[in-house]
């Protein structure tokens, strides 16, 4: 990650792109192939369907990118189809084993809604990319989008709509549809915090008390991450949502970090993630099952069945793992949602897991390479953040599902079921692109100033 | 904002390789131990799709795996049932495995790496792996003579046989009665197996608890012969040497006295250690535990095995002498002296103290798997006898041997007596509460100049008459025939 201080060279890479595309279509075809032969012995007409799915994807995705933003990074796209490959074979696999076994035989194939989520996220790609012809534009809309991100936040809350589903209030439901708004919250909040951020970062960056080599911010600067706080300790006391609270800290305060330059604000906001998740612990029981289940989860065998036999689906599938289809990734609750990265983990092991944390780790990477490269100040925090938070995220339940930090319920991007976070995912991809193509794009060709207009102090037309 | 940006890009590389670090411990270091773990439902549908090796007992299967249809392509089944379960244990799908078949699991799945040649061979054969087996080291006839003398007090008997190989520490019987029936936990009908557990587990007799290695009791009077080699070795006392007797023991300053059982004298106020012994008398052993301390006595449990699990693959308890940091005041020295207080052995633990004295001071660890076999029956490892400690001099476990003998020749041990064989034995009543019979204890071996089983028998409780309770009497016939069984074969 050292500095590309060299020019860069407007180069479209398309064909690059549409190699790596191939490659990633394929790994998913073949899961699917695999998974047909290993359970049923031949290749079934579902593995057709989904092959033609991901296909389509994949074309309509890349036809999409070399209209409209011809100059976006040639990476992003392969490493999510081959993602979104994986998490509907993984899903697919769970429901040839989970058919009349699962949730006390009353689990219905979910990978059939998982296809149509999928077409329904490649085309808000489509939409973004079509819509947002300059991300600068989105910077007018700054306290917009800040009010939908809380009105969706507010959403799960309201009688009638919202849901209580296992413990957390973070669902809506409309007719047959239900939603995380929190995953909609995600963008809408990352495009707030980097337009109010650019405006105000002068005053947020100036110096009060040093402390320890440290510039410590003013007390009356602390307002903003005041806020940002008690919405966070808000979520986790009225939705019962400790990922989300986390993630949303989390992404407010690296953006804040990035827009002043200033470590003292990760200091403060350190400080108050750690009295917010101690007062958490003390005052809240589902937080203090969590963490006991972390520490010693072999202690309440009963309790904690979930993350043990997630343990005993890492362990099953060892260094090569059991192979699509010959492991038992259904014994676990929730094997096609939260814990996807264990059921990858049982059937392709550890060597496939790690692929697919690398996978994770070249977005976040192109991401935050983005990030770098863009020329202007909100382009920059918004890349920044989007690729943080998706860090933050596979952090958060990739962690929490292989018993590294306790667990919180998030999203798997573009592995897990669930059509809100695949869709919403699919929307940050485009937005990446986007900034990407501009960052990219050749500097358009400027007419040569009159000699007699250099004397006019503003241009106007 | 490049430096920030530059600066999270580090920590994103952080939290990315702390999830890729861990993976690899879970995925590859903790692989095999959590694989190993009770309940994990992913290794048990395996193990039950699979030809698991057999348990075998002077190569007659008593567990085995019989092809079966339905879900699973075996049926675990115990030919014997209840005669060895608490050595073989129960393996259930819901409840997973207990005993050798949790403690032998890998040789019996397969999975133990030193059947990694078969395990290739069968993978390029194309053929389903099978499991090894585990030969034991019991005598069936031992252990049906032990189960049957039990069975013959009484359906509401307790008690447990243990017995050993003197010279090598082999286990050649362990049985417990109540027992359990484990083809019950391993059928294939989820609901009958549920059933059974919970009749099992809330049944107040335990009848899955190895009472042979598991269960501490007062030893009572057969501790004495603890004190006994404490004394010989601490005090340079032989069997002819002079001993209080007399009626009570009083303790100076202390109002209490320590009687002997029944009340009565040892016969004479100084009598021999041989005649003390043959009595079982208390007042002598007392006064010997107090001059003998509390530290040396301790010493020399520990130097039996006290405090130590010496068997491994079977869940066992540690026998003890008195509690984690007990301080014993003079008659609490002189009650433990006699195996009351906070004594506590298993019958595994009594039955080293015989073998130990049997096999001239050094006892041997003791050991029930004697051979792991590959499936094909070659042998993979054979457990080599290994001495566990030296608890006497042989000198001195020469002569306790002989008054343990004169203990069964003319003592209270008189119902272990076989024509023409010097046995030798001690017994013992051990008082717990007022309110429960007392236990009947005999720990006895055969023969004298060349050991070949030693023994201990206890009955926690039986049909029998409180009154007519004691060690010799009730356990004692047991221990004889079980002896008489080894040596007859």
């Amino acid at each position: 990650m050292s500095a590309p201080s060299t020019p860069l060279v407007p180069r479209k890479r398309r064909g690059a792109e549409l190699g790596l595309t191939v490659l990633a279509v394929l790994i998913g075809v073949g899961a699917y192939v695999a998974i047909g032969l290993g359970v049923e012995g031949t290749v079934p007409a579902g593995a057709l369907t989904l092959a033609g799915a991901l296909v389509a994807t994949a074309v309509v995705g890349h036809l999409i990118v070399r209209r409209l933003a011809p100059y976006a990074d040639p990476v992003l796209l392969p490493l999510v189809i081959c993602l979104n490959g994986l998490g509907l074979a993984m899903i697919y696999r769970i429901d040839l084993g989970c058919e009349g076994f699962c949730l006390g035989g009353a689990y219905q194939p979910l990978v059939n809604n998982q296809i149509i989520w999928t077409a329904l996220g490649v085309t808000l790609f489509c939409v973004v990319l079509a819509v947002v012809r300059d991300h600068r534009r989105l910077q007018a809309y700054t306290y917009t989008f800040g009010i939908v991100a809380i009105a969706l936040l507010i959403l799960p809350l309201l009688p009638g709509i919202g849901q209580n589903i296992r413990g957390a209030r973070i669902w809506i439901s409309v007719g047959p549809f239900s939603f995380q708004p929190g995953e909609a919250a995600k963008v809408a909040l990352a495009i707030f915090f980097a337009g109010y951020l650019v405006v105000k970062r002068d005053a947020l960056a100036l110096a009060g008390r040093r402390f320890a080599g440290i510039d410590l911010p003013r007390g009356r600067d602390l307002g903003p991450i005041a806020v940002a706080w008690l919405i966070s300790i808000g979520i986790l006391v009225l939705q019962r949502d400790l990922g989300s609270s986390l993630l949303f800290f989390g992404l407010f305060l690296v953006m804040l970090y990035v827009a002043t330059e200033r470590p003292g604000w990760l200091v403060v906001g350190g400080t108050l993630f750690a009295v917010g998740s101690y007062l958490g612990y003390l005052l809240f029981p589902h937080v203090q099952v969590r963490v006991n289940a972390w520490r010693d989860p072999f202690g309440d065998p009963d309790a904690n069945g979930q993350i043990i036999n997630a343990l005993f689906g890492l362990a099953h599938g060892g260094i090569l793992g059991r192979g699509w289809g010959q492991g038992s990734p259904e014994l676990t609750p929730f094997s096609f949602s939260d814990f996807i990265a264990t059921s990858l983990g049982e059937e392709i092991g550890l060597t496939g897991l790690m692929a697919v944390l690398l996978i994770y780790g070249l977005v976040v990477e192109r991401g935050l390479r983005i990030a770098l490269t863009c020329r202007d100040a909100f382009g920059k925090l918004l890349a920044a953040g989007l690729a943080i938070s998706l860090a933050l995220q596979i952090f958060v339940v990739i962690g929490g599902v292989t018993r590294l930090i306790p667990l919180t319920g998030l999203t798997t991007p573009f592995l897990a079921q669930g059509g809100s976070s695949i869709v919403m995912n699919w929307a940050i991809i485009a937005l990446l692109m986007r900034i990407s193509d501009q960052t990219r794009r050749p500097a358009p060709d400027v007419a040569p100033v009159e000699a007699d207009e250099q004397t006019q102090v503003v241009k106007l037309s | 904002m490049n430096k920030p940006i530059r600066n999270l890009a580090v920590a994103a590389l952080v939290l990315f390789a702390a999830l890729l670090v861990n993976i690899n411990i879970v995925q590859f270091v903790q692989a095999e131990s959590l694989n190993d773990r009770n309940g994990n439902q992913r290794v048990i549908n395996e193990e039950f799709s699979r030809d698991r090796g057999a348990i075998l007992v002077a190569g007659e299967p008593v567990a085995e795996s019989v092809p079966t249809d339905g879900q699973f392509r075996f049926q675990r089944e115990y030919p014997a049932a209840e005669l060895y379960a608490p050595v073989t244990g129960y393996f259930s799908y819901i409840y997973g495995r207990g005993a050798l078949e949790n403690s032998q699991n890998r040789v019996l799945a397969g999975t133990d790496n030193r059947l990694f040649v078969n395990r290739v061979v069968d993978l390029l054969g194309n053929k389903q792996p099978q499991g090894g087996s585990v030969e034991l080291t019991i005598d069936p006839l031992a252990q049906r003579t032990a189960a049957s003398g039990l069975a013959a007090l009484g359906e509401n008997t307790k008690g447990a046989v243990v017995a050993l190989d003197p010279q090598t520490g082999a286990v050649l019987a362990m049985v417990t009665q109540p027992s359990y029936d484990p083809n019950r936990l391993a059928s294939h009908d989820f609901g009958s197996v549920n059933d059974a557990w919970q009749e099992l587990t809330n049944d107040d007799d335990q009848p899955m608890l190895n009472r042979g290695t598991q269960q501490t009791l007062p030893p009572g009077s057969v501790f004495k012969l603890v004190t006994a080699a404490a004394a010989m070795e601490e005090l340079d006392l032989d069997p002819d040497s002079d001993v209080q007797g007399g009626t009570t023991l009083s303790f100076p300053g202390i109002d209490y006295e320590l009687p002997n059982q029944g009340g009565g004298n040892c016969g004479g106020n100084e009598i021999s250690l041989r005649q003390a012994l043959e009595v079982s008398c208390n007042v002598s052993f007392g006064d010997l535990a107090g001059e003998v301390g509390q530290e040396a006595l301790a010493e020399q449990a520990e130097r039996f095995g006290f405090g130590q699990d010496a068997l491994s693959g079977l869940a066992t308890s540690e026998s003890r002498f008195t509690a984690e940091g007990t301080d014993l005041e003079a008659p609490q020295l002189a009650q433990s002296g006699i195996g009351q207080f906070e004594v506590a052995a298993t019958p595994l633990q009594m039955a080293m103290v015989a073998a130990g004295i049997a096999n001239e001071g050094e006892v041997m660890r003791p050991y029930i798997v004697d051979t792991v076999r590959s499936p094909n029956l070659r042998v993979l490892e054979e457990t080599s006898p290994e001495s566990l400690s030296g608890a006497m001099t042989e000198g001195n476990a020469r002569q306790l041997a002989s008054m343990m003998v004169s203990t069964v020749d003319s003592g209270t041990g008189t119902p272990a007596q076989i024509p023409g064989v010097d046995v030798g034995g001690k017994t013992g009543t051990a008082q717990s509460t007022p309110d429960r019979p007392p236990y009947a204890w005999f720990v006895a071996f055969a023969p004298q100049d060349d050991p070949q089983i030693a023994i201990a028998v206890v009955v926690e409780s039986s049909d029998t008459a409180r009154s007519d309770i004691a060690g010799g009497r009730l356990a004692g016939p047991i221990a004889r025939d079980v002896m008489q069984a080894v040596l007859e074969r």
